[in-house]
C-alpha cells in the first residue's frame, strides 16, 4: 500500500502547476450562469484548450494528453488549487464524452469531440421532465420514426437543463418505441438547441441567475447520424452517464481538498469571533481528506480493472453533504455579514443543489442499501 | 500510488479472519468480563504465533519490523471479532514507547502489557492479568502498582488504577525502560483504536442487515422499509470513508502522522458510534438486550469512543495542526 507518485507523475505535476500559475486569472470570472460570464468561461476553456488541459485523459489526437486516472486526479488537485475558474463545458467533457468514447461511431467521435475539447460547443443535459425526475424511466418525451427523412422527429419537455440557456447543444432519452414500458425503448439523441422546434426558456436559480432550464421539443427533426447508440438502447447507453456522474469524473477531490484549506484561513482570520465554529472546520477538512483518500483508493481498483458500480452513489452522498457542510461553516464564520454577497454565499448556493442532482440522495441511499448492502427492494408502488 | 492493501497485506488479514472466524471470539469475550481468561488467553496466544504481538518490534528485536499499516489492518480485525485484551497497549504503544529491551522481546512474543497515561487513558486495561504494567507520568514511562479496580461500560474492559513504582524513563535516556518515543507512540496507539472501533462498526453493520433482511413486520422484511434502508446506508458510506484516513494515517510522513492518526480516530470513532446507534435502533428492544451478543459491540464503541483521546481532544490537535500548517506555508510564500 503506498500514497506516492512516480517520477514521470510528478513531473505532470509540476508541468500543471506551473502553467496553471502562470494562467489562471488573477481576479474570479462572472458567474458562468450570466450571459457574460458564460462567454468569459468559454474564452477560459478555449485557453485550457490550446495549451491541452481542457481534457488531459482524452487521446492526444482529440485534443487531449492520454493522462492516467492519477493523472486526471493531479490534474483536478492542482487546478481547484490555483484558483482556477469552473468548467462550463463539464456537462459535455465529463458526462457526455464518456459516452461517446464508448458508443459514438467513429464519424460522432470526430464531429463531437473537439469542438466540445475547445469550449467552443457547449453541452446541456435534457434528462429530467416535469413528470420524470428520480423516476427517470417514466419519461413521456417522444421520437417518432421519420423513414423518409431518415431520422426521428422529437416532441415533449425537458426541463433542469443545466447551462442550457446559453449551450449549444443537448443530449437526453426520448421514448422511441410508444408501446415499451418504462426502461425499454428509450433512444439517445443528440439535438442542436437552435434546431427548428425548438425553445429553451431559462429559469432562475436560487442566485436568480438561469443556471438551468425547461427546453421544449416540438416537431424536431434529427438525423440518424445523431442517435448515440442503437436506437431503443437508450437507457443501458445512457446508465453508464449516470454511474460517471455520480462517480469519479464529476467531483474530484482537488475541489473539495482546495475549499477546505481556504477555509483553515477563514478560521485564522475570523477564528478568534466564532470559536464554536472550529469544529465544523476540523470536520469538513477531515472529509475532504477522507474523500481524497477514498478517491485514491478507487483509482487504484479502477486502474486494476475494477468498476465504480453502485460505490458512485457511496460517493456522491458524501462528497454532496461534505460540500454544504463546508460552505455552511464558512458562513458561520463569516457571522452576521455572510449573507452579503461573497465567494462562499455562491459556493454556499451551489452546494445546495448537490444532494438534489444526478439523482437525489434519497435514490442513492436506496442504491447503497439494495445493491450494496442487499437489502430487499421495495414492493412497487401503483404506478410501476 | 497504489491505495489498497498489497497481496501480502491482504493474505495476512485472511489468514488472521480465518482464524478468528473459527475460534469463539464471542465465548472469550463474554468470560473474560466474568474474570475467566482462559479462553480470551488461548486465542491472545494463537494470535501471537500469526506474528500480530512482534508487528511493530524490529526484526533485531525478535520482531516483524512491519508498518502500521499491518497493525491497523490487524487490529481492524481484532475489533470486527471483539477478542479481549489489552490490544492497543501491547502492540501498539509499548513496542514504540520502550523501542528495545526485554520487555519488547516479551511483548513481542505475545506478553500481555499494559498502560495508563492520564488525561487521556486514566486506567490500566487488564493490569490484573499484565506481565508488563506502565503508568506515564510527567511525559515519563514508569513502572506500575496495581490499585482499586473499575467497571467500565464494556464488561470485557476489566480497568484498574495504577501507581508508579521506582524511576521513571526521561524521553531519550535509557534508565532501563527503554528508549522509545512516548509522542509517536501515542499516536500509534490512538491509530490502533481507530482500526479497533472501525472493525467493530463493521460487524454492528453487518448483524443489522442480517437481521433487517430476516425480520418481517407489517407483512415483510423491515429492510425493504426506506426509513431502515437510509439508516443502514449511511453506516456504510461513514465506514467507507473512515477506513481511507485509518490506512492513510498508516502511511502518513512523520510530520503529520499525530494529525492524521487524530483525523482517523475521529472519523472511525464517528462511523463505528453511527453504526451502534443504528444497530440498536433497527433491532429494537432485542438489540437492548445484554443477551443479544450485539450488546458487546453497542458497548465496545461506547467505550472506544473516548479511549485514547476523546473526539474533543482529537478535534482541537487536528486544527491546532491545520493553523500552524497554514501559517507555515504563509511565511513560506511571504
Amino acid at each position: 500500500m503506498d500514497l506516492t507518485l512516480r517520477p514521470d507523475e510528478l513531473a505532470f505535476q509540476a508541468e500543471a502547476r506551473a502553467w496553471l500559475s502562470a494562467n489562471v486569472p488573477t481576479t474570479p470570472l462572472p458567474s458562468m450562469d450570466t450571459e457574460a460570464g458564460f462567454r468569459a468561461h468559454q474564452e477560459w476553456e478555449a485557453r485550457l484548450a490550446e495549451a491541452r488541459w481542457s481534457v488531459v485523459s482524452w487521446p492526444e489526437e482529440l485534443g487531449g494528453r492520454g493522462a492516467s486516472l492519477v493523472e486526471w486526479v493531479v490534474f483536478e488537485e492542482e487546478y481547484y488549487r490555483a484558483g482556477a475558474p469552473g468548467r462550463v463545458s463539464q456537462n459535455g467533457i465529463f458526462l457526455l464524452a464518456p459516452i461517446i468514447f464508448d458508443h459514438g461511431t467513429p464519424e460522432q467521435q470526430q464531429r463531437f469531440l473537439p469542438s466540445m475539447a475547445s469550449g467552443e460547443k457547449i453541452w446541456a443535459q435534457a434528462w429530467s421532465e416535469p413528470e420524470a425526475g428520480s423516476d427517470l424511466a417514466s419519461l413521456t418525451s417522444t421520437a417518432r420514426r421519420d423513414e423518409a427523412r431518415g431520422g426521428w422527429v422529437l416532441n415533449g419537455q425537458k426541463t433542469w437543463s443545466s447551462r442550457a440557456a446559453y449551450a449549444d447543444w443537448g443530449f437526453g432519452l426520448f421514448r422511441s418505441d410508444p408501446q415499451a414500458q418504462r426502461h425499454s425503448g428509450l433512444t439517445y439523441f443528440l439535438f442542436p438547441l437552435d434546431a427548428e422546434g425548438v425553445t429553451v426558456r431559462p429559469i432562475a436559480q436560487l442566485d436568480g441567475e438561469p443556471g438551468f432550464a425547461e427546453i421544449f421539443l416540438s416537431d424536431v427533426f434529427v438525423p440518424d447520424a445523431d442517435v448515440l447508440g442503437a436506437p431503443g438502447d437508450g437507457w443501458r447507453v445512457a446508465m453508464s452517464t449516470a454511474g460517471n456522474e455520480r462517480g469519479l469524473s464529476l467531483r474530484s477531490p482537488g475541489r473539495f481538498c482546495a475549499a477546505a484549506d481556504r477555509l483553515v484561513d477563514l478560521w485564522r482570520e475570523h477564528g478568534d469571533a466564532v470559536p464554536s465554529a472550529g469544529h465544523g472546520v476540523v470536520d469538513a477538512w477531515v472529509r475532504a481528506q477522507a474523500y481524497r483518500l477514498y478517491t485514491w483508493g478507487t483509482v487504484t481498483r479502477l486502474a486494476g480493472g475494477g468498476e465504480m458500480g453502485a460505490a458512485g452513489s457511496v460517493n456522491k452522498v458524501f462528497w454532496s453533504e461534505l460540500d454544504i457542510a463546508l460552505h455552511e461553516t464558512a458562513l458561520d464564520l463569516l457571522g452576521p455579514g455572510s449573507e452579503v454577497g461573497s465567494r462562499w454565499l455562491d459556493g454556499y448556493l451551489f452546494s445546495l443543489s448537490g444532494p438534489i442532482y444526478a439523482g437525489t440522495n434519497e435514490i442513492q441511499r436506496n442504491i447503497v442499501a439494495e445493491r450494496i448492502l442487499g437489502l430487499p427492494r421495495e414492493p412497487k408502488g401503483a404506478g410501476r | 500510488m497504489r491505495f489498497v492493501p498489497t497481496s501480502e497485506q491482504e493474505d495476512f488479514t485472511a489468514s488472521l479472519g480465518r482464524l478468528l472466524a473459527g475460534a469463539d471470539s464471542v465465548g472469550a469475550a463474554r468470560s473474560w468480563a466474568q474474570g475467566d481468561h482462559a479462553a480470551g488467553l488461548d486465542l491472545w496466544r494463537r494470535l501471537a504465533e500469526q506474528g500480530v504481538h512482534a508487528l511493530l518490534v524490529p526484526e533485531e528485536h525478535g520482531g516483524m519490523g512491519a508498518t502500521p499499516v499491518e497493525l491497523v489492518l490487524a487490529l481492524e480485525l481484532v475489533g470486527r471479532h471483539a477478542v479481549p485484551g489489552p490490544w492497543v497497549e501491547s502492540v501498539a504503544y509499548l513496542p514504540v514507547a520502550l523501542g528495545s529491551g526485554p520487555v519488547v522481546e516479551a511483548l513481542a512474543e505475545g506478553g500481555l502489557g499494559t498502560v495508563a497515561l492520564a488525561p487521556h487513558v486514566p486506567y490500566a486495561l487488564d493490569a490484573d492479568l499484565a506481565e508488563h504494567r506502565y503508568v506515564v507520568v510527567d511525559g515519563a514511562l514508569h513502572g506500575a502498582e496495581v490499585g482499586e479496580q473499575h467497571t467500565s461500560v464494556d464488561g470485557t474492559r476489566r480497568l484498574f488504577s495504577v501507581t508508579p513504582t521506582g524511576t521513571g524513563q526521561d524521553t531519550g535516556q535509557d534508565t532501563g525502560l527503554g528508549t522509545g518515543d512516548l509522542d509517536r507512540a501515542f499516536d500509534t496507539a490512538v491509530l490502533a483504536c481507530a482500526a479497533q472501533l472501525l472493525g467493530a462498526g463493521e460487524r454492528l453493520l453487518d448483524d443489522a442487515v442480517a437481521y433487517v433482511k430476516q425480520r418481517r413486520q407489517f407483512g415483510r422484511e423491515i429492510g425493504s422499509y426506506q426509513a431502515i434502508k437510509h439508516q443502514l446506508a449511511d453506516v456504510r458510506i461513514a465506514l467507507d470513508f473512515a477506513r481511507p484516513l485509518v490506512h492513510g494515517a498508516a502511511l502518513a510522513d512523520p510530520a503529520t502522522f499525530g494529525r492524521d492518526a487524530s483525523a482517523a480516530k475521529l472519523a472511525a470513532a464517528d462511523a463505528a458510534y453511527l453504526a451502534a446507534r443504528v444497530a440498536l435502533q433497527v433491532h429494537g428492544a432485542v438489540g437492548y438486550t445484554l443477551e443479544l451478543d450485539l450488546s458487546l459491540w453497542i458497548t465496545k464503541v461506547r467505550a472506544l469512543v473516548a479511549a485514547w483521546g476523546t473526539t474533543a481532544y482529537h478535534r482541537d490537535r487536528v486544527l491546532a495542526a491545520l493553523v500552524a500548517e497554514r501559517e507555515q506555508r504563509t511565511e513560506v510564500a511571504g
